[in-house]
């Protein structure tokens, strides 16, 4: 084990950057594309619900690896259409087929975490809003949508954590991320235990620091609520 | 529907769609029973057990799902060969990917029942177990006639969302060549080079497996209710 360690410890470090670069670029792009799902699941015109709707039931209810294949195989089937109109260079590549999907699913799901939030804004902050005289959309840039993304901090969180295991899976369409080292490194030496057990612990230790730094953003994002917890909340466990 | 045209190969996925639901089935039981001895554990369990419930479930919120499969299946045997090798045994031995799947997806949704459980045992009001001993019913008479009936109703809400989870789940096991509905989407467009038609395929059928779940998830937690007036939660 202690050799295995010195030998393969770049390359795990390495893949962890990419595991890293690939989660975030998928978190960003995907609470960009949640934001407006989330309003739209809120209309009350059926036809700007519905679609919202339809992708959130899609890509929840649907295996995040399923996805990946619909999109990096099965973008094969429409080659000739896709070199027609010059995305094909795009879709044939991992990293581009990767980012896509990761996106499009996180974005589904941040979108429900979102609209919990929006849904949870006092009635009486947004009727305080239109007594100033504020518009539709000064209200939501300047009141609710603020206001729900501070709400929806802690459940965000837990859709990051998921975030950087999903990335996992990326491995299985060659993208070098700590589970692609671990599984070459794997095969190569039939070092099978030291390697996925090695992964494991740097999941491990992504994840549980990340945690670590969203406790930090969350105390800071209700700092104005001053230090005194309302009284019957329990703090940590439970 | 040409987009939707299978080839003929529609069988292959009705084969691996009754083995998905199988392996889900099999690993829900596996959950529910891991699940009930932990938060068992949890609730009542010494110092040193619960320590280790929670290292547990730390673990399995950590580890991606994919990493602990190939740990399972890939890992546990070797490490056992080599363990083996060391006290002077040549041991070979190798698991079955439906018993590696299986024995994995248990592990991690055993985990997250086990919260569940918890919860939902918080939840029964004190009362009711103060009643129960007032009546003079046993520790395990009241258990199964007041308190367990009343877990299940909590739990069922958290039990379903589990269930949904844990069938989309099993689609990993694909990558240790289980022949479920992802594998053998995976065969047929390989076979046929349409892809895109069996995966669109493979995720239509994950979506009619949602909605059943749904549906005998709202019948289920309507019986669970029964005999509370406005008792669905």
């Amino acid at each position: 084990m202690p050799t295995f360690l010195s030998d393969h410890l770049h390359l795990f470090v390495q893949g962890a950057v990419i595991t890293l670069q690939y989660t975030a670029a998928s978190c960003v792009i995907g609470s960009i594309l949640a934001l407006p799902l989330a309003l739209m699941r809120l209309s009350r015109r059926p036809w700007t619900q519905w679609p919202a709707t339809a992708y959130v039931f899609f890509f929840r209810g649907t295996p995040l690896l399923a996805q990946i294949f619909l999109i990096y195989y099965g973008s094969g089937q429409f080659r000739p259409e896709l070199e027609a109109i010059g995305l094909w260079q795009f879709f044939r590549e991992p990293w581009f087929c990767a980012i896509l999907a990761l996106s499009l699913n996180t974005a589904a799901y941040s979108a429900e975490i979102f609209r919990g939030a929006l849904q949870a804004v006092p009635r009486g902050e947004i009727e305080a809003a239109m007594a100033l005289g504020m518009s539709r959309l000064q209200r939501l840039r300047l009141i609710v949508v603020p206001r729900a993304l501070r709400a929806a901090w802690p459940a965000y969180t837990n859709e990051v954590v998921y975030q950087i295991q999903a990335t996992s899976l990326l491995s299985i369409i060659t993208v070098m991320d700590i589970t692609g080292v671990a599984r070459v490194i794997a095969s190569r030496n039939f070092d099978f235990y030291e390697a996925f057990g090695t992964a494991a612990i740097f999941y491990l230790v992504i994840v549980y620091l990340f945690l670590l730094f969203a406790r930090r953003v969350e105390a800071r994002l209700q700092a104005h609520l001053g230090p005194a917890r309302p009284v019957g909340s329990r703090i940590g466990g439970h | 529907m040409p987009l939707l045209d299978l080839k003929g190969y529609g069988w292959l996925l009705w084969e691996g769609v009754q083995l998905t639901v199988i392996v889900s089935l099999a690993s829900l039981a596996g959950a529910i029973i891991v699940g009930l001895l932990a938060a068992l554990v949890k609730l009542q369990g010494s110092r040193c057990q619960r320590i280790a419930v929670d290292a547990y479930t730390s673990v399995v919120r950590g580890v991606p799902e994919l990493v602990m499969l190939l740990l399972v299946y890939y890992g546990v045997p070797t490490l056992i060969q080599d363990a083996a090798a060391a006290l002077g045994h040549a041991v070979v031995l190798s698991i079955n990917p439906f018993a590696a799947g299986i024995a994995t997806i248990t592990f991690i949704y055993g985990a997250f029942a086990c919260e569940v459980f918890r919860a939902a045992y918080l939840n029964v009001p004190a009362g009711q177990h103060e009643a129960a001993a007032v009546l003079g019913l046993r520790r395990a008479t009241a258990l199964r006639l007041v308190i367990l009936p009343q877990v299940l109703r909590y739990a069922l809400p958290g039990l379903g969302n589990l269930w949904m989870v844990l069938v989309k789940a099993t689609a990993l096991i694909s990558i240790i060549q289980l022949p479920e509905l992802m594998r053998n989407a995976d065969i047929a467009a390989r076979a046929t080079r349409m892809p895109f038609t069996f995966f669109l395929a493979s995720c239509l059928i994950y979506l009619g497996i949602t909605l059943v779940s749904m549906w005998t998830q709202s019948r289920a937690e309507a019986w669970a209710s029964r005999g509370i007036v406005g008792g669905r939660l």
